[in-house]
């Protein structure tokens, strides 16, 4: 576990020496327009206009991250071969997708703490004083926090056994139609036959579902959140998470490095 | 009796290849070997040999289609004997954006060493393979012969028992060619076991207690180098000066530089043309045995295999 920790911060280190956290000025600049602009267009409505775009980008530029480097993780260590060396030494298969799982993690969890105070700062701006409500939009960042971990480890599975490309289209594929896995269970089963209600039934329960993540609308308004709603995503994002990443090491643990 | 420190057991590795991977390639076929404790070993072959596939089996990079191997009487399986083997991959390629300094770190805290033992490892190691001011330069801008001593360094960094070196001379100008073969004999003078894989024959020669010769994915051959190609001389080199074109027929056969002339001969007729030279005034320099090489050995079995592939080719079996 100690060796896979160390992957992780170098993991950590190479996203901040290719720059990752480069985004963090864009967001910066989106922010201060966006505050500036809010100020003046929309009377009334600032908050909600800055917490709604503040939490879009972060979702946005999360996935970006998640999805590309996710995909990279594995795929690029293959393709340099930087994996070669690595493994020769006493680390197991396991312990290096953990490492490089948790490296990405926890450069997303920089990347969205820091624009998180970059949202808060615009909403000072325009609203200097700031409820206990408010304190709704730290659990919405919290929330694509945890989305975006589930999101790497779909990337980290689909790169272990298919090109970085069609991972990246997987992953991309998997998180879209895991915004409305509640239609798919909303759906009229009615209309279809037996065998179609039933697998529709199970996709519906293996997907993940990312729109649980989405509290944006009771951030932008201050509204509070229940305790068990974060307790369920906490743990659903933990399940979910260790299930794919078992999946990943399974596969990963018996390819062959050309 | 001491167990060897490299053992190979009807190691075999097939790949799929074709049409939805429906043929088999064979990579490498039943190799059965064993590297001894304390010696050099050198593993030598022509490009697509085997034993690139061979050193990847054993570390785990890939897996046998049949056959077990076992380092320092583990099996390879378990993760454990990773400790105490180091491993230099064919034209190494590292994270770029560290430093050698901070690649040797990371690899140094993999193997969890001390902080303490790291920093003076880290150092001893850099200077070791001739990095000690290139240590804090970013991998990415170093040339193919600095990262090949980088890799030679993190090879050895942890005081390995058994050393697997994959090409190590490959990319290294005269002096690095020079300092890795020192590297390697200083390992062996440390009582550590080198197994290294090349298709530079002279270094082989130079280097090694025993080779091992794979051809077409086949051990065609294992033993001392001057055991390979036989202790007998297949002749005698004469070196002479000779200014006048009195022994024309001899001289015929001779090659000349200059006043200087080098002439094989045969065993048998080797006192007969001494003879006969210094009877026309030539004065003998040195008379040496000749040997055959690795190099002739090595050609003779690829030229081998190559010929029974096209009949096998030619009668379609």
């Amino acid at each position: 576990m100690k060796r896979a920790g160390v992957v992780a911060l170098n993991t950590f280190r190479e996203a901040v020496r290719d720059r990752v956290l480069y985004n963090l000025l864009f967001f910066a600049l989106l922010m201060m327009a966006a505050s500036v602009i809010a100020g003046q267009i929309s009377i009334g409505i600032e908050q909600t206009v800055i917490v709604t775009l503040g939490l879009s980008a972060i979702s946005l530029m999360g996935l970006l991250i998640s999805i590309f480097i996710g995909v990279g993780l594995v795929s690029k260590e293959m393709d340099k071969r930087t994996l070669y060396a690595v493994l020769a030494k006493p680390l197991r298969r396991w312990e290096f997708l953990l490492g490089k799982f948790g490296g990405l993690v926890l450069t997303l969890a920089v990347n969205v703490a820091a624009m998180a105070v970059g949202l808060f700062l615009a909403l000072i701006y325009v609203k200097p004083e700031l409820e206990r409500g408010d304190a709704t939009v730290l659990i919405a960042v919290y929330f694509i926090w945890l989305k975006l971990a589930l999101v790497v480890a779909l990337a980290l599975l689909f790169s272990c056994f298919t090109t970085p490309l069609l991972a990246i289209l997987f992953t991309a594929g998997i998180y879209i139609v895991g915004l409305y896995v509640q239609e798919l269970r909303n759906m009229p089963m009615q209309m279809m036959s037996g065998g179609m209600t039933l697998f529709t039934k199970w996709l519906s329960f293996l997907l993940p579902n990312f729109e649980n993540f989405n509290i944006m609308a009771m951030a932008a308004h201050s509204r509070q959140v229940p305790g068990t709603l974060i307790a369920q995503n906490t743990l659903y994002a933990a399940i979910y998470c260790a299930i794919v990443l078992t999946a990943a090491v399974v596969v990963f643990s018996r390819r062959n490095l050309k | 009796m001491t167990a060897p420190a490299i053992e190979t057991e009807n190691l075999t590795k097939e790949y799929p290849h074709g049409f939805l991977n429906l043929k088999k390639r064979n990579s490498l076929e039943g190799l059965n070997m064993q590297v001894e404790t304390g010696e050099i070993f050198g593993f030598i072959g022509p490009n697509g040999a085997g034993k690139t596939t061979t050193i990847k089996l054993l570390m785990r990079l890939i897996f046998p289609t049949a056959g077990t191997a076992r380092i320092l009487g583990k099996p390879i399986s378990d993760i454990d004997m990773h400790r105490d083997v180091g491993y230099l991959p064919e034209q190494p390629y590292f994270y770029d954006y560290l430093s050698a300094a901070e690649l040797l770190d990371y690899f140094a805290r993999i193997h969890d060493l001390p902080a303490t033992v790291r920093k003076e490892r880290i150092e001893k190691m850099l200077q070791k393979v001739g990095l000690e001011t290139a240590g804090k330069i970013q991998l990415r801008k170093y040339s193919k012969g600095m990262l090949q001593r980088a890799g030679m360094a993190q090879a050895i960094l942890h005081d390995p028992k058994v050393v697997i070196l994959d090409e190590p001379m490959s990319g290294l100008d005269p002096i690095g060619r020079r300092e890795v073969r020192d590297i390697i004999l200083g390992l062996k003078h440390e009582g550590k076991t080198v197994m290294f894989s090349t298709h530079i024959l002279s270094d082989a020669e130079m280097l090694c207690d025993r080779v091992g010769v794979i051809v077409g994915g086949k051990l065609r051959g294992v033993g001392a180098p001057e055991q390979l190609v036989g202790v007998k001389a297949k002749a005698t080199e004469i070196f002479f000066e000779l200014t006048g074109q009195s022994a024309a027929p001899l001289l015929a056969k001779a090659t000349r530089t200059g006043d200087r002339y080098r002439l094989q001969v045969p065993e048998a007729e080797l006192y007969d043309t001494i003879d006969q030279l210094r009877a026309a005034g030539a004065k003998i320099l040195s008379a040496a045995q000749v040997r055959a090489t690795l190099e002739e050995f090595f050609m003779d079995l690829v030229e081998a295999d190559r010929a029974q592939a096209a009949a096998v080719e030619v009668s379609g079996k």
